[in-house]
């Protein structure tokens, strides 16, 4: 059905394409922009910013969120920072050195063009939030602070506290309510999206349900923006917020959208470790605690129930120091993550469970003392007692990696369209720019880049050539989504049957993690590939979902969600299995060098891997779109 | 460790609700309040009950959703903090726990612990940002904002919207939510521009949305799971009267 | 705002009528002086009156207004409340304050209208028909049930100014994060000096350290 697949990217130099694709996009003018409405789903950095941004130029937008209030959408959690090639610090940064990270970050599975464009806006970004009243941190002259963040060799994250992510949020959230009053945002709180409308071919519309009511409500529109986020719920654990689902990119790959690289997962080094089997969420501790503290073990297994106090200096192993010299504690995330795990493995790790290592900051606090360090992570701090009980000013915190951010998501184009035309994916719920891993502060920084700067520029290319054609709401079209919408709903209350949801996810969570996790391996895959299947019968057999349709009701609302994991996990492990290197954030066994790290196979693997969906029960098709590097050199990436 | 819960139970916004006694045990210290609300679901579950609706999204104090008043205090006895930052480890073993949702006007109750509170967004809706067009900021280090300007405009901002504030007044009154954005905008020099019409604007529809009064109890700040100060109250105050003052004068 | 504008006029007044009725403790002729020197003030004493009455008549019709809005912003109480911060005092100004306005009531019936104690007729005006002031608080305070009433009266004034009078430094504004708790420490100070000098009249009396200028 589909070809080859056609990323559009524009011809030229690096550093031109953006700009002559600028040059070259259809506009809609200013008295044709009202006429078209724009469905916008999700309301965080990405969906807010898109919506409000659309909004301001005069197109009518709606826009869509779960949560209450898009105030409260997940992107309010990250805590680090967002990146821009400002280059204040005065140390070497640029656009291109931002760029090259970022490839080489991702372990060069991202394409070149989308990443230039990236950096290239990031900039923009910052002058855009400062305007909106963003409260970014300052130096004693007034201008804006910078720290050196997740490895990176320059100072170029700006941050707030340790509340970045809400903060840009906040900025974006605001410049939504200004156009909901000035009437050109409607918002849909509380409203869940539950299936994409497609009508000749082009995305035209959804089916939503109000979870504050049940009803089910059909939406026609121009155009279709997926700003949904991630999916890394589907591990049960995750430092993801509990609303956070699959759902809505998961029904558009059902409608014909090509899901590109789903198995690109990453697990974020510095969280808190798990402590019960009742726990419902981790809790991540700011990478940029790394910049001070330092991680070590116990060199012996026989110390690991020891207070760390009583262990000397001798006796700990600084093991990202001693493996990664010149990156140390601030080595890449999927390095660090895979580096506690092998620790932990080795029986080393301390905490419950063992599965946990030291984060220091004894030397810190005697080098700066504890003042520095409690203005830089003071709030930090305070999360980490409130959860554990413990000071970390006195003894060093305990953390383990937990799975954070997903790089994976619908495939889209240079435009950030998706193979299915009007439909429009950004944020993290696309795949496009941080390849197999993603470098620390640049999600904020794609979100805002994607809804501010690029959208409201590819978008009105598309809408040029769509006057006039959006489809009643009542067209066939929409009332066969709706219908379908409904007999599911029907079927997930009518299984009745004895386990709890929270049950069933826990062990797709476990199953996940352990073979879809930090490190995978072909057998390993193959085994979870059936034991998902039956988890799946498990479910549609045996779940127990209480309450009604037409109404308030949370089981049901998760019920959904958790029915689409079930079906989302057999794609990522198919594209885990498919996937025959390592790389990034996706550790094959197989596939590793004498060291133990990642080994890519550029010659074969260089490409997104792209899935297509044949119909339930069916195996999708793989569609690669070959990724080419003109301007930098693969390399074997090395934090040595 | 075991507790005794008197939980909120009500039907729906037209519904009478009422305190339903349930227990739980066995519950680790180390469980959250929402992770022993989530056990006692999964208790109800297997009862065939139907379990307590209660709202929680990032479980880690930011997204402001938890809604809850528990033994009588917004957010429990652990301040600052939201619920989903309360541990059992701050109870006793044994007590009897009381669980209610915020009670405002304001905030109508949608399902037993489950408020709406949109109130809160058409107040922001009402002025609580800077009018900036993506694409026309100026460059970000054009306009040097001194060190503690920006900080205490930070401590403004922090706000997580969770409406706590309300909840605990004994008079219901949103004034901190609507201080701390009126000053974290004004405190900044992109935010004064409008500074006029946003403090008139946000306070007029503060009051239309039914919030009572402010009587300076402090309540408020001491609930509060940001931290945030009831000395922007103040603030809001003389925005308010500097803006009643250049409407006056016609400025 | 306007509470705050009108409380501080009330509390200025509550100040100079303090210091005025201290100087019962310097003698009848200072107190009996001064009391006449208002009188001799005539209309402007009345536009005085007014000024505070109409003071007190805002400053109470106001914060029932608030109180009715403040009771409608919560239909349905809280069955269990705790308190972290907010003091007795704060949250139950309404309670205080009419207590106050009772007892103000009763204070003007008794000294300025006269009406309360026939005792004060029989007292004899000065050759120049000044009132002997002095003597109608000797004789006033010596009842203990009188004394009682006022010291309960100025027990709820001085509860209410312990919030009130560092609670108009927010409403106007006048504060910041490092002024606020020393305003509330100062305010305290404030009310419970008011308290303490005001009830040293009529304890002065009850202990017979104060003797009336004449005899009934």
């Amino acid at each position: 059905m589909i070809g080859t697949l056609d990323a559009k990217i524009p011809h030229g130099p690096l550093d031109q394409k953006w700009r002559s694709h600028r040059d070259h996009s259809r506009l809609v003018s200013p008295n044709n922009r009202r006429k078209f409405e724009i469905i916008v789903v999700g309301s965080g950095l990405a969906g807010g910013s898109a919506a409000a941004t659309l909004g301001e130029l005069g197109y009518r937008v709606k826009c869509f969120c779960f949560q209450d209030s898009p105030r409260r959408a997940h992107s309010i959690a990250a805590q680090g920072g967002i990146n821009a090639a400002k280059n204040y610090q005065n140390d070497g940064d640029s656009v291109y050195r931002l760029f090259h990270d970022t490839i080489k970050g991702g372990d060069f599975r991202s394409r070149e063009a989308n990443v230039y464009r990236l950096a290239e806006v990031s900039n923009q970004i910052i002058d855009q939030c400062v305007e909106q009243g963003v409260p970014f941190a300052r130096e004693y002259g007034g201008l804006l602070a910078n720290r050196s963040f997740g490895g990176a060799q320059v100072s170029r994250t700006f941050y707030a506290r340790g509340q970045t992510g809400q903060q840009l949020l906040l900025g974006c959230y605001q410049a939504l309510c200004r156009q909901i009053t000035a009437g050109t945002v409607q918002m849909f709180p509380q409203t869940e999206m539950l299936d994409l409308v497609i009508v000749d071919g082009n995305a035209k519309g959804i089916i939503t349900r109000s979870l504050r009511s049940g009803k089910i409500d059909k939406h026609a529109g121009d155009a279709v923006v997926l700003a949904t986020g991630g999916y890394g719920n589907v591990f049960y654990l995750s430092t993801n917020a509990r609303g956070c689902n699959v759902t809505a990119t998961y029904r558009a790959y059902k409608k014909g959208a090509l899901f590109a690289n789903p198995s690109f997962t990453q697990i974020h080094p510095t969280c808190i470790p798990v402590s019960g089997e009742h726990q419902s969420k981790l809790t991540l501790m700011s990478e940029s605690l790394r910049n001070d503290g330092r991680v070590w073990v116990p060199k012996r297994k026989e110390d690991r129930e020891k207070p760390p106090g009583e262990i000397s200096e001798a006796d700990r192993d600084y093991y990202l120091e001693r493996k990664y010299p010149s990156y140390g504690n601030l080595a890449a995330r999927d390095i660090s993550s895979r580096a506690a795990k092998e620790v932990c493995d080795e029986g080393r790790g301390v905490g419950p469970g063992g599965r946990g290592v030291y984060l220091d900051f004894a030397d810190a606090i005697k080098r700066l003392g504890e003042d520095t360090i409690r203005e830089r992570y003071g709030n930090l701090f305070e999360v980490y007692e409130k959860i554990t009980g413990e000071n970390a000013y006195k003894v060093p915190m305990r953390i383990y990696p937990a799975v954070h951010y997903t790089m994976g998501g619908l495939w889209v184009d240079y435009n950030l369209m998706s193979n299915v035309p009007g439909l429009f994916v950004i944020g993290e719920a696309n795949f496009s720019d941080h390849g197999a891993n993603r470098l620390g502060a640049s999600a904020l920084m794609q979100g805002l880049a994607d809804g501010y700067f690029i959208l409201p520029y590819t978008l009105p290319n598309y809408l040029a050539s769509q006057m006039g054609k959006r489809p009643p709401a009542d067209s066939p079209e929409f009332q066969q989504a709706e219908s379908d919408v409904r007999t599911r709903i029907r079927k997930l209350l009518d299984v009745d049957g004895k386990r709890s949801l929270d049950s069933i996810h826990r062990e797709l969570g476990l199953l996940l993690w352990d073979k879809c996790g930090m490190s995978r391996h072909a057998k390993g895959l193959r085994e979870a590939l059936v034991k998902i299947r039956e988890l799946r019968e498990e479910f549609w057999r045996n779940v127990r979902v209480l309450g009604k349709d037409e109404d308030f009701n949370q089981s049901l609302e998760r019920a959904g969600r958790v029915a689409d994991f079930l079906e989302f996990a057999e794609l990522m492990c198919i594209d885990a299995l498919e996937r025959n290197e390592s790389c990034g954030g996706h550790f094959r066994e197989e596939h590793q060098t004498p060291e133990g790290e990642a080994l890519r196979d550029d010659e074969n693997q260089a490409a997104v891997f792209a899935w297509e969906f044949q119909g339930d029960g069916e195996s999708p098709t793989l569609h690669r779109e070959p990724l080419h590097f003109e301007t930098v050199h693969l390399t074997q990436r090395s934090y040595k | 460790m075991n507790f005794k819960l008197k939980i909120w139970r009500q039907k729906d916004r037209q519904s009478r609700g009422k305190l339903i006694d349930y227990e739980v045990r066995d519950i680790s210290s180390n469980t959250s309040f929402l992770e022993m609300l989530d056990i006692l679901n999964e208790n109800l579950l297997g009862r065939g009950e139907e379990p307590i609706a209660f709202d929680s999204d990032c479980r880690e104090g930011i997204c402001g959703i938890c809604s809850l008043t528990i033994n009588g205090e917004a957010h429990g006895p652990d301040h600052p903090g939201a619920v989903c930052e309360l541990y059992m480890r701050k109870f006793r073993d044994g007590e009897t726990i009381v669980v209610e949702p915020f009670r405002v006007r304001s905030f109508p109750l949608v399902k037993d612990l489950v408020i709406d509170r949109s109130a809160l967004d058409r107040i922001v809706q009402a002025g609580g940002f800077i009018s900036a067009r993506a694409g026309s900021a100026p460059e970000a280090n054009s306009t040097p904002i001194p060190k503690h300007d920006a900080d205490l405009a930070m401590e403004a901002a922090a706000c997580i919207g969770c409406g706590a504030c309300a909840a605990a007044c004994p008079n219901g009154s949103a004034m901190l939510f609507t201080a701390a954005k009126v000053s974290h905008l004004s405190l900044l020099p992109q935010g004064r521009p409008e500074r006029v019409t946003r403090a008139l604007k946000m306070v007029q529809i503060m009051d239309a949305e039914g919030f009572g009064n402010c009587t300076n109890t402090y309540e408020c700040e001491a609930v509060c799971p940001a931290e945030i100060s009831a000395s922007f109250i103040a603030k809001l105050n003389r925005e308010y009267a500097h803006a009643i003052l250049q409407r006056g004068t016609g400025e | 705002m306007i509470v705050a504008i009108t409380g501080i006029i009330l509390i200025l007044f509550v100040v100079g009528h303090l210091l005025g009725n201290l100087q019962i403790f310097i003698g009848p002729d200072w107190i009996n002086g001064y009391s006449q020197h208002l009188r001799d003030l005539g209309p402007l004493l009345w536009l005085i009156r007014i000024f505070l009455l109409v003071t007190v008549i805002i400053h109470i019709y106001v914060t029932i207004q608030l109180a009715i809005e403040n009771r409608r912003a919560r239909p349905e109480p809280y069955l269990d409340r705790e308190y972290v911060k907010a003091t007795f005092a704060s949250r139950h100004m309404v309670m205080s304050g009419l207590i106050v306005l009772a007892f103000i009531i009763y204070h003007l019936a008794h000294f300025t209208v006269r009406v309360t104690d026939p005792r004060f007729a029989l007292l004899n005006a000065d050759p120049l028909g000044h009132y002997d002031v002095y003597s109608m608080m000797v004789y006033g305070f010596q009842n203990y049930l009188v004394s009682g009433f006022y010291v309960l009266g100025l027990f709820l004034l001085a509860l209410h100014l312990s919030h009130g009078s560092s609670s108009f430094f927010q409403s106007l504004g006048l504060n910041d994060k490092k002024l606020t708790p020393r305003l509330a420490f100062g305010g305290r100070i404030f009310a419970w000096l008011m308290f303490i000098g005001y009830t040293s009249i009529p304890v002065a009396i009850l202990l017979g350290l104060i003797k009336p200028a004449q005899q009934l």
